[in-house]
């Protein structure tokens, strides 16, 4: 038994060897962040921002240190992708270095990192809905630390929000699948049935009728954000059904590849798909969160900040549409780039009536246009969306 | 195609990696040592094939790398659970902390960029023309055939092959095994090694056949889903097969409930699956209740030569 108890306790300790290095390798990732130690994270950045800034601007404007929290990996080539490119960008732009923290879950986690963030930073950036009370939650007990949190409704005299108006971008999707489809029938991958991917969906769906008024769009939900097995049987289900334009509100290509199998379209969202299947690729909306960091941080800086909800749109940039696929026309092109023009200058409104849903009541009247509080409370499917928005 | 065959196709395509990832467990819990690391392994095989695929362009050393890879955690596993003797669960759990985490630090490097192609499809232009069977088996992938053969292999192998009644006779009782000349050690090294394998395989499957491209997280608990389907197959390569693609036909059959406009909430459609299982479980656990549960039965024990219990 003696033997047996030796063997035991050393394979306890190759399991702790096992662990160590396993935890070696998040203590890597959070060295790079910086945000996990958070008394050394602010040093390195800080000194040589420190200077720059102060030199070309009022001696007051010294940098602030920034934080943003991450609901996935920078390198999901989906939404995190965007919002770190948005903190490069807006690094690059104002000389500043600023930390993060990624793969942070939506629950009492997010409000610890989040605290200690606010500790040692002056402004934190919270990328993902689930974040909301949390965020606002510190913020009460940081009234010196300004935060922002993407896509919310809950604000403080520290605490403001960010979004953009994607719809925009999903309408522009819509008239390019609404030309490309034969069968006029389309398929939207939707993750959550929540306000945000339906007013997408019904942007999405308008923007189709408006080049082709029978066409019909099929919806699923997958109930995930980032699942590629799942979003894949969800494509397939749609293309079983007869769908042959695909647009996914999901993180993952797996709806592009699924359509590239059968020969079909598809788009995906948050980032440019392209380059997974060039000859099936669509467009998708894109985010380009890399302008309001820097306005952000740059009233912060000069002392003009103020909570606000803001929200973006393709005139100020921060929503955009990707770039098309090999296989999508030149006079497809033409359209939505019109399109995508009237959106800019203010004379095309997404959700201008009349609108009905799918129940047959009208819900925007004619000559109506929604407001932007509207649009994020959104409850209803358009006429021509197959589909229900379980309750 | 009417429903049916749709239906057959999806879980066809779903039931794949799990197929490949539970027939990978049968093989470890077979020779006795439980396989909790699945998940792991998926991530850690998934990852592989994205690297080497993404910097070498080619699959065959992709698939290869993979097999090597996990075949290599495959091997610290038995290290731990035959050698040292360790805790197997505590190992399996460990496999799958461990393969997450470096999956996804070796992943930081490739995450995002596409991979070259995917698995090729086999176009079996004799068999397309049979109504039905050729559009369920005239566009398979090679990883699908794979499993396919892989099946009928493993059952010939366990049950009509004196190799199987060795497999077997380790799994079942080692002290007797051993008696009779049976090496048990190097049994279990092979089969546990050989069954990581497998599992990597499956995660490898995920990332060419869902989406050709390397993500944090991407098996979202399959491997979990396999480790109760072993189980669920009560250790038997066929009904792994069954099992497999049952489970991947319920997977896609909410969706398809949910467009023929039902007024079912997508939020139990997505359990369907789950509560299949738990009524076929509990439907099998009564139907079998005076059989043998086909359980090897010394899983989880370390064999050690002349140790008393």
């Amino acid at each position: 038994m003696k033997k047996r108890g030796q063997a035991f306790s050393f394979s306890f300790v190759v399991m702790f060897l096992l662990a160590v290095v396993l935890a070696g390798c998040g203590s890597n990732n959070a060295a790079n962040n910086s945000a996990a130690n958070a008394t050394e994270a602010p040093a390195t950045g800080n000194a040589a921002a420190a200077t720059e800034p102060a030199a070309s601007a009022e001696p007051a404007a010294e940098a602030p240190k920034v934080a943003f929290v991450y609901i996935g990996p920078p390198g999901d080539g989906g939404y995190t992708y965007q919002h770190d490119q948005g903190r490069l960008y807006m690094e690059q732009e104002l000389g500043i270095k600023a930390d993060f923290v990624e793969n942070v879950p939506e629950s009492a986690d997010a409000e610890r990192i989040i605290t200690e963030l606010a500790q040692s930073h002056d402004i934190v950036f919270a990328t993902s809905f689930g974040y909301m009370d949390f965020t606002l939650n510190v913020a009460q007990k940081f009234p010196n630390v300004k935060f922002l949190h993407a896509s919310g409704y809950k604000t403080a005299e520290n605490m403001g929000t960010y979004f953009g108006k994607n719809y925009q971008a999903s309408y522009l999707s819509g008239i390019a699948a609404g030309k490309m489809t034969t069968k006029n029938h389309l398929g939207y991958v939707g993750a959550f049935p929540i306000s945000e991917v339906i007013y997408n969906l019904n942007a999405f769906t308008l923007g189709a009728q408006s080049v082709n008024p029978d066409i019909k769009v099929d919806v699923v939900w997958t109930n995930t954000w980032y699942d590629p097995a799942t979003e894949r049987q969800a494509a397939i289900s749609l293309l079983d059904k007869g769908a042959d334009v695909l647009l996914a509100y999901q993180d993952s290509p797996a709806t592009l590849e699924a359509a590239k199998e059968r020969g079909a379209f598809a788009g995906g969202n948050d980032s440019d798909m392209s380059k997974y299947a060039p000859d099936n690729y669509l467009t998708n909306p894109v985010w380009n969160w890399g302008p309001y960091y820097v306005k952000a941080v740059k009233s912060v800086m000069d002392g003009t900040w103020k909570s606000e909800q803001y929200s973006g749109d393709m005139a100020d940039g921060m929503v955009a549409l990707a770039p098309f696929g090999n296989k999508v026309p030149e006079d497809v092109r033409q359209l939505v780039e019109d399109a995508k023009a009237k959106i800019i200058s203010g004379d095309l409104n997404v959700f201008t009536g009349p609108i009905s849903d799918n129940q047959g009541n009208v819900v925007v009247q004619e000559g109506q246009t929604l407001t932007l509080e509207e649009v994020l409370s959104m409850n209803w499917l358009a006429k021509g969306v197959e589909g229900t928005i379980p309750k | 195609m009417d429903f049916t065959t749709q239906l057959l196709i999806a879980a066809i395509s779903a039931g794949t990696p799990l197929l490949l990832a539970t027939l990978g467990g049968i093989l470890n819990e077979r020779a006795g040592i439980i396989q909790l690391g699945a998940e792991g392994l998926m991530l850690m095989g998934a990852v592989t094939t994205c690297i080497v695929y993404i910097r070498s362009g080619s699959l065959l050393l992709a698939l290869l790398a993979t097999l090597a890879v996990t075949a290599l955690l495959g091997i610290i596993h038995s290290f731990l659970t035959v050698t040292l003797r360790a805790n197997q669960t505590m190992s399996g759990l460990a496999m799958t902390l461990f393969g997450s985490g470096l999956s996804a630090y070796l992943g930081k490097s490739i995450s995002g960029l596409p991979l070259p192609g995917t698995s090729p499809k086999l176009d079996l232009g004799w068999v397309k023309s049979i109504p039905v069977i050729g559009d369920i088996f005239g566009r398979l992938d090679v990883l699908t055939w794979f499993s396919l053969l892989l099946v009928a292999a493993l059952h010939l192998l366990i049950h009509h092959t004196s190799w199987g009644l060795h497999l077997k006779a380790v799994g079942d009782n080692p002290a007797t095994a051993d008696v009779m000349g049976i090496r048990v050690q190097m049994i279990r090294y092979s089969y546990v090694t050989a069954g990581a394998a497998l599992i990597g395989l499956a995660g490898a499957d995920m990332v060419l056949a869902y989406a050709p491209t390397w993500n944090e997280g991407l098996t979202a608990g399959r491997g979990w889903i396999a480790v109760g389907l072993v189980i669920f197959a009560r250790w038997n390569p066929l009904r792994a097969l069954f099992c497999a693609y049952f489970f991947g036909a319920l997977d896609s059959l909410g969706f398809r409930i949910q467009l023929l406009g039902s007024a079912i909430p997508p939020y139990f459609l997505k359990m369907i699956p789950y509560i299949v299982t738990i009524l076929v479980l509990m439907y099998l656990g009564y139907r079998n209740r005076n059989k043998p549960s086909g359980t090897p039965e010394s899983l989880g024990t370390p064999y050690i030569r002349e140790q008393r219990f």
